[in-house]
């Protein structure tokens, strides 16, 4: 993509008293939901009006694995002070992390909406599990072989999905969450029935707590994952994803080849469900229909909405939620003395309610009110007001934008 | 009476109408005119509810319309006729009718309105039992007027009636409407690009450009002003 | 020979069963252009509501009454707090929302009214008539079934071809700006038209509830094969409701039959894939007309 030689006041914002162009603080966190920037050349940071000391590298990929890095330090820490349940709750929160991610990319980003990551999450799973059960290959590859088999099962799904609009697709995605696992039912010898395959987690080497271990393997994942995906969305790839949202037939007169797009965000968020049901496999020990359920695919859904539909960061949020539901459901009721019952169901409850309200109120979900409020808390900090600059640039569904950028 | 006060409408940045004043006489035939884009349709759009004002008033023998919901300002007795004429092909032409009977009239009077409307449509009275979608362009006006007519409203507001029809049809289509003016004392507030046709049946006129009145007067009067005519009417 | 006859029977009820869910999921279709994923929840949480009517000693034709009553009572509730607020929104957010009713009403259902498995009991013995020599699997409930889905068609039938308040709906869905223009009250027509289509979801509901394990989850799989039973008909034809439905039926009958009921939900994706390839229209939609 040609790069726009920098000059003062021009480009994305406007110039500041030293030179330096203004922050859009926004677009610069990995995998928000504004639109790309233009890559200039020319100033190699970013800075922050008030924060002098903060300076982001301006090309994405570094930018992303600093982002990496620094949370990879942070969560090693995490780790080391937290107990083996918790870090097994750090664990699973990180693998839910990579599902939400994949489906806030196909849902949020290109805009179809699937019910069926769970479906996607229990061929990860399987593929672990059958692969563990019936031969003596290494873990490493038995993963990757659940991340291809189930991204392999994406473009399958994915190629008829390309014909099918909001409520066509949820539903059929829908029928795929009720009938995959069923598969696994028909054929109990192969699959384990209703116990289920048996998953070995992997051995730490040295001294290191296995439960620790198994933990840094998922957390490195979601890390790996959400820094693909980050650059993904950047990429040419990401403008034809939201371009396609935006409009098809706009998106198909500019040259973008729509369906293979489509086809593309149904695999990349098949495998993310791939690995994070693997993930699964290995924190729970067993693999069975049970964990893969409905219930789990509307789950994600919710954990997405309310993180936020489109946004990686939000895939953080949606995790944590969905991890510490049951466990919130379970104090609300057992404190408000509800029974047995509401205990069980509340969660349910909670959630359906979940997407209901954040719909309806708060469309762009948590980390949508956290960017509106970093703009507002910014443009206090530059000094009350009006922010300064022009606005961000236009959302990138427009043709020309994908024309000039050319690859 | 119909009577506009200082209306204007904008739909979102831009603004349709501005400071729009001019009033509709009973039983008159007032010719709204100007070039395409000009926020005619829009005015009719205000006037029968189905797009809400920024500010000023449209009121209607002293009751105030601007505020009530579509389905009100119908029960005080105006129909509009939309652009497009919104004929519902999946209906028959019978039931396009009834559907304006249906608030105003119980069950025994439904029939006898539609028979009057058939009688001042013959050529429907002869489709009575097909789907609107096999009308042609002349047929369907008719239609799109007699179905306004079926609820016997005090104001009838046309968008554009002779639009894709050929001039003869026009010509008999605006006959209609001036004999029903005088007739039955209907205000018409007539909307329409072609200027002369809708000039040779009104008694008043109003003249948009770019969302203000430029010109409220006589018909006759405006008709008469060569550079007027030219300068906003194209002819 | 006789397997595939009481196959047969028995695709052909629960076809009924699929096409009268089927039929709310095309009233609303029509009006609003949703598909509301909430329509098994909302039965299901109907036909609870008619349960506990009959653990408490009600007549079970009251119960039965009290269940349709409910159902629309609640799609009009849904409508107009839920459905409603969200026009002009974009498209997806409907969807989304009855997801959510959905999981909110089987949550509900299971915390107001208990886990435990109950057994709803059949308004008709269920044992297989007799004809002749042989039994077939077709019960004095199954002709109720029969009779019951059938009326509900008629009734539909009637009321949107020979009553003014049918032609208001059909005006409405077809053409709801026009329809304004001529006095009717599209907002209210919309409203009733979730409210009849969740009392056709009822009724579905109270049919089906004696012949399964009855818990909170009891309609997911009726929903999701009314579904397909709808696009394979086409979402916006009542007729293709019918047909599609004992389409459906028939099919997934077999396939369970012949291949094992765990195969059934495949069957039904497999169905709508089919139909979503060669014909996504479906089999009975008319192609929409422009509006001239």
């Amino acid at each position: 993509m040609p790069s726009i030689p920098d000059q003062p006041g021009a480009g994305s914002g406007t110039v500041a008293a030293d030179g330096v162009p203004d922050a859009v603080p926004d677009a610069e966190m990995p995998g928000s939901q504004s639109p790309d920037m233009p890559s200039t050349g020319g100033r190699p940071s970013i800075r922050f009006p008030g924060v002098p000391w903060l300076r982001l590298p301006r090309q994405p990929l570094l930018r992303h694995l600093l982002f990496g890095a620094v949370a990879a330090v942070g969560f090693y820490l995490l780790t080391g002070s937290l107990s083996a349940f918790n870090n097994f709750r750090l664990g699973e929160i990180a693998l839910y992390a990579i599902a939400l991610a994949g489906l806030s990319l196909l849902t949020g980003t290109n805009g179809q909406i699937s019910l069926g990551q769970g479906a996607f999450m229990a061929v990860g799973a399987y593929t672990l599990g059958v692969l563990m059960t019936h031969t003596s290959w290494p873990l490493a590859v038995d993963v990757l072989a659940a991340i291809l088999l189930s991204g392999a099962l994406g473009v399958v799904v994915g190629i008829p999905a390309t014909r099918l609009k909001g409520p066509y697709l949820a539903g059929m995605t829908l029928i795929l969450a009720l009938a995959l696992p069923r598969i696994a039912d028909k054929y109990t010898a192969f699959f384990g029935g209703d116990q289920g395959l048996t998953v070995t987690a992997p051995t730490p080497p040295g001294t290191i707590d296995p439960q620790r271990w198994l933990t840094w393997i998922q957390l490195a994942g979601a890390i790996i994952v959400l820094i693909l995906l980050a650059n993904l969305l950047r990429s040419r790839f990401g403008r034809s994803f939201r371009a396609v949202r935006d409009d098809e037939i706009a998106a198909g007169l500019a040259g973008i080849h729509v369906a293979r797009t489509k086809v593309l965000a149904f695999t990349v968020a098949a495998s993310c469900a791939g690995l994070a049901g693997a993930f699964l496999g290995l924190s729970i020990g067993v693999v069975n229909t049970g964990e893969f359920s409905l219930t789990l695919s509307i789950y994600l859904l919710a954990g997405m909405v309310l993180g936020g539909a489109g946004s990686l960061v939000g895939a953080w949020w949606g995790a944590i939620v969905i991890v510490f539901m049951p466990g919130w459901s379970n104090s609300i009721a057992n404190s408000f003395s509800l029974g047995s019952a509401v205990a069980a169901n509340l969660s349910l409850v909670i959630f359906g309610l979940v997407l209901i309200v954040v719909i309806m109120a708060v469309p762009t979900g948590i980390q949508g009110g956290i960017s509106w409020l970093a703009g507002r808390g910014l443009s206090l900090v530059r000094g009350g007001g009006q922010p300064r600059g022009s606005p961000a640039p236009p959302a990138i569904a427009t043709a020309p934008d994908i024309t000039t950028g050319g690859g | 009476m119909l009577d506009v006060e200082d209306l204007s409408v904008s739909y979102g940045a831009v603004r349709a109408l501005q400071g729009v004043t001019f009033q509709a006489q009973d039983g008159s035939v007032t010719a709204v005119l100007g070039a395409n884009g000009a926020g005619k349709t829009t005015l009719l759009r205000t006037v029968s509810g189905l797009v809400k004002q920024r500010s000023g008033t449209v009121s209607y023998d002293g009751e105030k319309l601007t505020g009530l919901s579509v389905e009100n300002i119908v029960r005080l007795g105006i129909s509009h006729v939309p652009e497009g004429r919104g004929v519902i092909e999946e209906l028959t032409v019978d039931e396009n009718l009834r559907l304006g009977t249906l608030w105003q009239f119980n069950r025994g009077h439904r029939r006898s309105v539609l028979d009057e409307i058939y009688d001042l449509f013959p050529p429907l009275a002869e489709r009575r039992s097909r789907m609107a979608s096999t009308l042609s362009g002349g047929e369907r006006q008719m239609l799109a007027i007699g179905r306004a007519l079926s609820s016997k409203p005090k104001l009838l507001l046309l968008d554009e009636p002779s639009l894709g029809l050929a001039p003869m049809v026009t010509a008999q289509i605006m006959a209609m409407v001036q004999r029903l003016a005088r007739e039955t004392r209907l205000t018409v507030v007539l909307v329409e690009q072609n200027v002369r046709s809708a000039l040779s049946i009104a008694e008043e006129a109003v003249v948009i450009n770019l969302g203000r009145v430029v010109v409220a007067d006589r018909a006759a009067t405006v008709a008469a002003d060569t550079q007027l005519r030219h300068h906003y009417l194209g002819f | 020979m006789s397997l595939f006859i009481n196959l047969t029977l028995n695709g052909v009820t629960n076809g009924m069963i699929f096409a009268a869910v089927a039929l709310g999921l095309v009233f609303i279709w029509r009006a609003t252009h949703i598909v509301n994923f909430g329509q098994g929840s909302m039965a299901m949480f109907t036909t609870y509501l008619a349960v506990t009517l009959l653990d408490r000693q009600v007549n079970y034709w009251l119960a039965f009454a009290a269940a349709l009553v409910a159902g629309l009572v609640m799609g009009a509730v849904v409508e107009t707090v839920l459905i409603r607020p969200l026009r002009g929104k974009p498209a997806l957010n409907p969807v989304i929302v009855t997801l959510g009713l959905f999981i909110l009403l089987e949550g509900m259902a299971g915390s107001i009214f208990g886990i435990g498995n109950r057994s709803f009991p059949p308004a008709f013995s269920q044992a297989g008539l007799t004809f002749g020599h042989t039994k077939v699997a077709f019960s004095h409930f199954d002709v109720f079934i029969l009779v019951a889905v059938v009326v509900l068609m008629l009734g539909t039938l009637v009321l949107f071809r020979a009553t003014s308040l049918g032609l208001r709906m059909r005006a409405a869905a077809f053409a709801p700006e026009v329809a304004r223009l001529l006095g009717v009250r599209v907002g209210r027509i919309l409203t009733l038209g979730w409210a009849l289509a969740a009392v056709a979801g009822s009724l579905a509901g109270l049919l089906v509830a004696p012949t399964v394990s009855f818990s909170p989850n009891f309609m997911d799989l009726v929903l999701v094969y009314a579904f397909t039973a709808a696009v394979l008909g086409g979402l916006d034809s009542p007729v293709g409701a019918l047909v599609g439905g004992l389409v459906t039926g028939l099919a997934l009958s077999y396939v369970g039959g012949y291949l094992g009921s765990s195969l059934e939900p495949l069957g039904a994706l497999a169905i709508l894939m089919v139909v979503l390839s060669a014909r996504p229209e479906g089999l009975f939609s008319r192609p929409e007309p422009r509006r001239v």
